[in-house]
């Protein structure tokens, strides 16, 4: 098998699965763990999980699919997500999210050509009161306009 | 005892009833380093904890907590005490607790706060829910996107375990407790609590047919109770207080406190506490300053996404409580409100919160997962001047024909606001339609 945890990615397996009553339980934190290691859930990943996990690999593929936090293909080192739901539009979403598109030259779902920046579009984040707002790989930016969205974005290198 | 004291203060104070409010979800909100255990316990945290622990029997707090007529915070109002008790005492399996911090309804944002600013009130009312259905594993469910509140709870729980508040013989009086934080990955359906459990069992959230109800076969077919966030952190005051002190606040059938997330086209945004029964519209003009920029309200939904919108009429009279709420065509549900001045498109509204609904749906049950995407894709053609008259009506047959057939209450939460939007702006429906364009973008 290509993919393998390296022995403290292994170890902390073994730790995760140890706190839970049964060894399923912890499906979650091992394909967090699997997505930190190997950067992506791909189908060799996913193959490594269910042979840890003593499950099929078509269950840990279903498991994947249902979460959106769950990356099968490769992404850049940022991960925008804007949130487009009623709050965040009715606070001006629509207009953050076409200066992003604009400023980094590409569409939902994409990802640019320098592996900095991957773009999506989210439901909402729990952050309301501060929309319109976006995430960014765990951090959370808020209140945002057009002039603190570009300048967040010059930041991230 | 100081227990004896802070009730019998709590007597007194409740007699003369202030006019401003006594907090209790956030009255150290605002407190810096509360998330701290030191800073948490300076301010008499884990005294309820320590006060359950050496003093009281799980039978006794689950008839303390039903007295305080506390309800479930998370969205359907049940009594908290009442949950508990279902659980049956002699069962052979393990017991668990589950706190439900997978916040995820469109328009809130109240457990994120706590659990960013007070984890410690959350994790002790997760540890006194936890002593009376005598659980000896609890897991703080956290919505996987909520990378920093997952960071607090954890550290807060590793303080607790450091200070010896939790694990084995806990105060040396043989009752052993743990607690597990575990983080969800990005699906709404999982703060509904059977698919929550689905979630914690490393499956896909797929909710699952009640009965039987989770007290009696919850997690791994256990029995399990699930508590939202803000009902969790009740219980340490409640404890503190004694259960009348609650249960003096609010109205008849809605006691205590409740928190508010507000949104959209308000002056001041936020978390409100407020006495449960305070008038919906003073609310609105005088603690959040009203709708801005000299607008005019056109609607508000009250309960978050899931709940039918209030047009400006309706909300007169209602008060914030479950019944009033319920009673103007509402449900006051997890209390993220969320306001639309007279520049919304209530088109654009309905299609945003159908979109929601067809993206978050699990797919289990048909009526929902075929009539969601019907109906977003409807409202969609509608705002872009392709609807055809006789879609209004479509959609509130497909909204009737989806409520009450699924097997969670995400489906009633899809149809209720779809059926409203058309309902209570049919005009503006209309308009779109006949006009085969948005009347209300300026494009």
């Amino acid at each position: 098998m290509a993919l393998e945890f390296s022995p403290e990615t292994l170890k902390k397996f073994e730790e995760t699965v140890a706190r839970y009553p049964k060894k399923e339980a912890a499906m979650l934190p091992v394909l967090y763990l699997a997505q930190q290691e190997f950067g992506c859930l791909s189908p060799e990943a996913i193959e490594y999980v269910a042979t840890l996990m003593e499950q099929a690999p078509a269950r840990v593929q279903g498991v994947v699919s249902f979460y959106t936090m769950f990356n099968t293909k490769p992404i850049g080192r940022h991960h925008i997500q804007v949130c487009r739901t009623l709050s965040c539009a009715l606070g001006g979403a629509e207009r953050i999210m076409a200066l992003i598109k604009r400023k980094l030259g590409i569409d939902l779902g994409q990802t640019t050509t320098d592996g900095r920046f991957t773009l999506s579009e989210v439901e909402c984040l729990a952050s309301c009161g501060t929309a319109p707002m976006m995430q960014i790989n765990d951090a959370y930016y808020e209140n945002l306009n057009e002039e603190k969205t570009e300048k967040i974005l010059d930041s991230l290198k | 005892m100081s227990f004896g004291i802070a009730r019998w203060r709590t007597a007194f104070f409740a007699s003369i009833r202030p006019n401003k409010m006594e907090k209790i979800l956030l009255r150290n909100i605002d407190v810096p380093d509360f998330h701290r255990l030191a800073t948490y316990e300076s301010a008499g945290g884990y005294r309820s904890w320590h006060w359950v622990v050496e003093n009281m029997k799980p039978a006794e707090l689950i008839d303390e907590v039903k007295a305080s007529g506390l309800r479930g915070r998370g969205g359907a109002g049940f009594p908290t005490g009442m949950k508990w008790s279902f659980v049956p005492k002699d069962s052979p399996k393990p017991k668990y607790l589950v706190c439900n911090a997978d916040e995820s309804e469109p328009g809130t944002f109240k457990d994120r706060l706590l659990m960013e600013r007070d984890p410690h009130a959350v994790l002790e009312g997760t540890l006194i829910a936890a002593y009376a259905i005598q659980s000896h594993t609890a897991f703080i469910y956290v919505r996987g996107e909520l990378a920093f509140g997952t960071t607090r709870l954890e550290q807060a729980v590793a303080e607790t375990y450091q200070a010896g508040l939790i694990g084995k013989n806990i105060f040396g009086s043989g009752y052993d407790l743990d607690v597990i934080v575990h983080r969800g990955a990005g699906a709404y359906i999982c703060g509904e609590e059977t698919a929550l459990l689905s979630s914690l069992e490393g499956s896909r959230g797929w909710p699952k047919v009640k009965p039987p109800f989770p007290a009696t076969h919850g997690l791994f077919g256990c029995p399990t109770v699930v508590n939202n966030v803000e009902t969790l952190a009740a219980l340490p005051w409640i404890l503190e207080r004694g259960a009348p002190a609650y249960a003096a606040l609010g109205t008849e059938k809605s006691k205590g406190t409740k928190l508010f997330s507000v949104s959209g086209h308000i002056a001041k945004p936020g978390v409100y506490e407020l006495e449960m029964g305070y008038p919906f519209k003073k609310f609105l003009e005088e603690d959040c300053g009203g709708v801005p920029n000299g607008k005019k309200l056109k609607g508000v939904i009250p309960g978050g996404g899931s709940m039918p919108v209030l047009r400006p009429e309706e909300i007169e009279k209602v008060n914030l409580d479950y019944e009033s709420v319920q009673a103007a065509g509402s449900l006051l549900g997890s209390g993220g409100v969320i306001v639309m001045d007279e520049t919304t498109c209530m088109v654009r509204a309905a299609w945003n919160i159908a979109r929601f609904y067809a993206h978050e749906s699990c797919g289990q049950c048909s009526p929902c997962r075929e009539g969601c995407h019907w109906m977003e894709k409807i409202f969609h053609r509608i705002e872009h001047g392709a609807g055809d008259p006789a879609d209004l009506d479509l959609i509130l047959n497909i909204s009737g024909n989806i409520m009450g057939n699924t097997i969670c209450p995400f489906g009633d939460a899809a149809a209720m606001p779809a059926a409203a939007f058309v309902k209570k702006f049919r005009d503006e429906f209309d308009a779109h339609i006949a006009e085969k364009r948005c009347t209300l973008r300026v494009e």
